[in-house]
């Protein structure tokens, strides 16, 4: 029996979610078989929980544009939602049952756990926000990964029976496919069932996991809240204030701003820990990870915890009165001057522009 | 109840990180070091919860001999005690530091510290486990990203955000929780804090190093991650040049018209 490479693929109202993708380009980099005597590729198994056997018919053929070979439905008595350790025992079972060479999974809040739970119940090492790997030998790879999210590369080399890797979730992803409101788009999606998924070259199987108590005492309800407002992950454009905004007060023209530019105010960690702004509003590595259009941050220096989490915008502009700013050297544009001149002369711009008073 | 909160301790980094000449670590020299960001929070919910209904807060790390400072950083901020898994100084992969923190637990007796905080992920490694390996080891359950802890009795409530709303838990103690920063704002250390943290006892043991399995070659900065902004102008007079790099990016097409709604995140 040919070994196989498992991916746990998490699903975004019914599509394979972005960062899944990434896992999947990594995984699949590591079902090939480089032992000799080998035909060289493997299979890569794409597992996905809790679906009732319904999904987006666009799952089949992302799955197939990134070299899944086969698609594991995984249901048992008990494992409706999110059961983490359940999620990780059913990996353990089926990477056994395929002699896995490497089990990968996006390094989302729900990867990342499910992985150090398989990590914990093998004994084996994980590999967290890796961005790159590679065979090197029997039991060995080579790989590149993401430390001080992202601020610094790790080049590593993991040796184990094998191999348990999370995908950094943040990483530039290929494509645009991920911008804008991902909702919008989803509810447009019509559930499938598996047989037409399979239509797209996929193979489905099920498996069904043999679950211990304790893999089930840790279950998430699911809960929405705020419905409406824009999400500051999910934004077009940021309107960004830290310490030189010098007080909450401060912030009054770049919620202005925001508004005129259809965007959210997001803030660095010295403005919340100073209690100016609620945390939920923080962009950076212990805050929002953001990937706007448009970041335009003001009075921000740039500390790498910050850069961390605007690394994925597509423009970055800076108003700064410190030319020499850290930010200066990672932004695209900068406007060297006082952020409390400079953005009310923006909004009357943009007002006069717009036609508005 | 008796609260175990377990902190790394990372070098402090700002604007730029500077790697010693090896590329084996970020040079510390003109920087120093400090707690982990969701590590700090978590001392504060474990003070909050004692300072609430009683109980002591112990903190705990893993690192050399000069982590002490850390400690007594927590013990400033409310901790009671102070526990150092001394090393060598070498890097300590997830598998070997939670096996040392669940050695050091178990050998209290299996009703020691009913909750066990850690941070969700450290800053310098983002590994995202030692909590929950630490829970394994102790057959604990664990929930992880919490951003909202509630005790009631035996039980424990915890949220975390998931897209647009939030996941929530209950689980049984004794638990292991990961929590993340904006659970709280933690405090300042307080004048009294400070002195009380000098004078605390710190109980050392020194566990045995072992490899993980994953072994570090060299650490690297990202190429490309040093450019210069193109300066648009100083103050004021930067606006009109602004407004246009605002519209090649087509972000003026509909600003500032009637029905746009500006709604905070």
């Amino acid at each position: 029996m040919s070994r196989a490479a498992v991916c746990l693929v998490e699903l975004d109202h019914g599509e394979v979610a972005a960062a899944s993708q990434r896992a999947l380009a990594v995984a699949r980099s590591l079902a090939a078989d480089p032992s000799p005597g080998s035909s060289g590729a493997n299979a890569l198994v794409a597992v996905v929980f809790g679906t009732d056997g319904l999904l987006a018919e666009s799952v089949g053929s992302d799955l197939a544009l990134h070299g899944a070979t086969e698609l594991c439905l995984v249901a048992a008595q008990g494992l409706n939602g999110y059961v983490p350790a359940a999620w990780a025992r059913a990996l353990e079972q089926l990477a056994a049952r395929r002699m896995a060479t490497a089990v990968v999974a996006a390094a989302t809040d729900h990867g990342s756990e499910v992985l150090a739970h398989l990590g914990a119940m093998t004994g084996l090492p994980v590999a967290a926000n890796c961005v790159a790997a590679a065979a090197a030998g029997a039991g060995a790879w080579q790989l590149v990964r993401h430390r001080w999210a992202g601020s610094l590369l790790e080049d590593a080399v993991l040796e184990a029976p094998c191999a348990l890797l999370t995908v950094a979730a943040d990483a530039a992803v290929a494509g645009d496919a991920v911008a804008g409101d991902a909702a919008a788009v989803a509810s447009a999606q019509p559930a499938v069932a598996a047989n037409v998924i399979e239509a797209s070259g996929v193979p489905v199987v099920s498996f069904t996991p043999s679950l211990h108590e304790a893999d089930l005492r840790v279950r998430a309800t699911e809960s929405a809240e705020h419905g409406s407002g824009l999400s500051l992950a999910t934004a077009r454009v940021v309107i960004g204030g830290g310490r030189g905004v010098g007080g909450p007060e401060g912030f009054a023209v770049l919620e202005e701003l925001a508004g005129l530019l259809g965007g959210v105010v997001g803030v660095s960690r010295v403005v919340t820990s100073q209690g100016w702004r609620p945390h939920r509003q923080q962009v950076g590595q212990t805050g929002t990870k953001i990937s706007p259009e448009l970041y335009l941050a003001c009075g921000i220096s740039g500390a790498i915890q910050h850069m961390a989490g605007c690394q994925s915008a597509k423009h970055i502009v800076a108003v700064n009165t410190d030319p020499d700013a850290p930010i200066m050297s990672r932004a695209d544009y900068a406007v060297v001057g006082d952020l409390s001149e400079v953005i009310p002369a923006l909004v009357a711009a943009i007002r006069a522009a717009g036609g508005q008073g | 109840m008796d609260v175990l909160v377990c902190v790394k301790r990372v070098p402090m980094v700002g604007g730029k990180v500077v790697l010693t000449a090896d590329g084996q670590e970020v040079d510390t020299r003109m920087s120093g070091f400090t707690v982990s960001p969701h590590e700090e929070c978590a001392v504060e919910e474990a003070v909050r919860i004692t300072e609430r209904s009683g109980g002591t807060v112990t903190v705990l790390t893993l690192g050399p001999p000069e982590a002490v400072d850390q400690l007594r950083d927590m013990l400033a901020l409310g901790a009671h005690r102070g526990i150092l898994l001394e090393t060598d100084g070498r890097e300590w992969g997830p598998v070997a530091t939670a096996a040392a923190i669940a050695a050091a637990v178990g050998e209290l007796g299996p009703g020691a510290f009913p909750l066990i905080i850690a941070g969700n992920e450290a800053a310098d490694t983002g590994g995202y486990q030692v909590g929950i390996r630490v829970a394994h080891a102790l057959g604990r359950p664990c929930v992880t990203g919490i951003k909202r802890l509630e005790v009631a009795g035996d039980v424990l409530r915890a949220w975390r955000e998931s897209g647009a709303g939030h996941e929530e838990f209950e689980v049984a103690l004794p638990a292991v929780v990961g929590v993340k920063e904006g659970i709280n704002l933690p405090r300042y250390p307080s004048l009294p804090g400070r002195l009380r943290a000098k004078r605390a006892q710190i109980t050392v043991l020194k566990p045995a190093w072992q490899a993980d399995g994953l072994r570090k070659v060299a650490l690297r900065v990202p190429a490309g991650s040093a450019q210069r902004a193109r300066v648009l102008g100083h103050g004021t007079e930067a606006v009109p040049e602004l407004m246009r790099v605002l519209g090649e990016m087509g972000l003026l097409a509909s600003a500032g018209m009637p029905g746009r709604e500006g709604i905070v995140g």
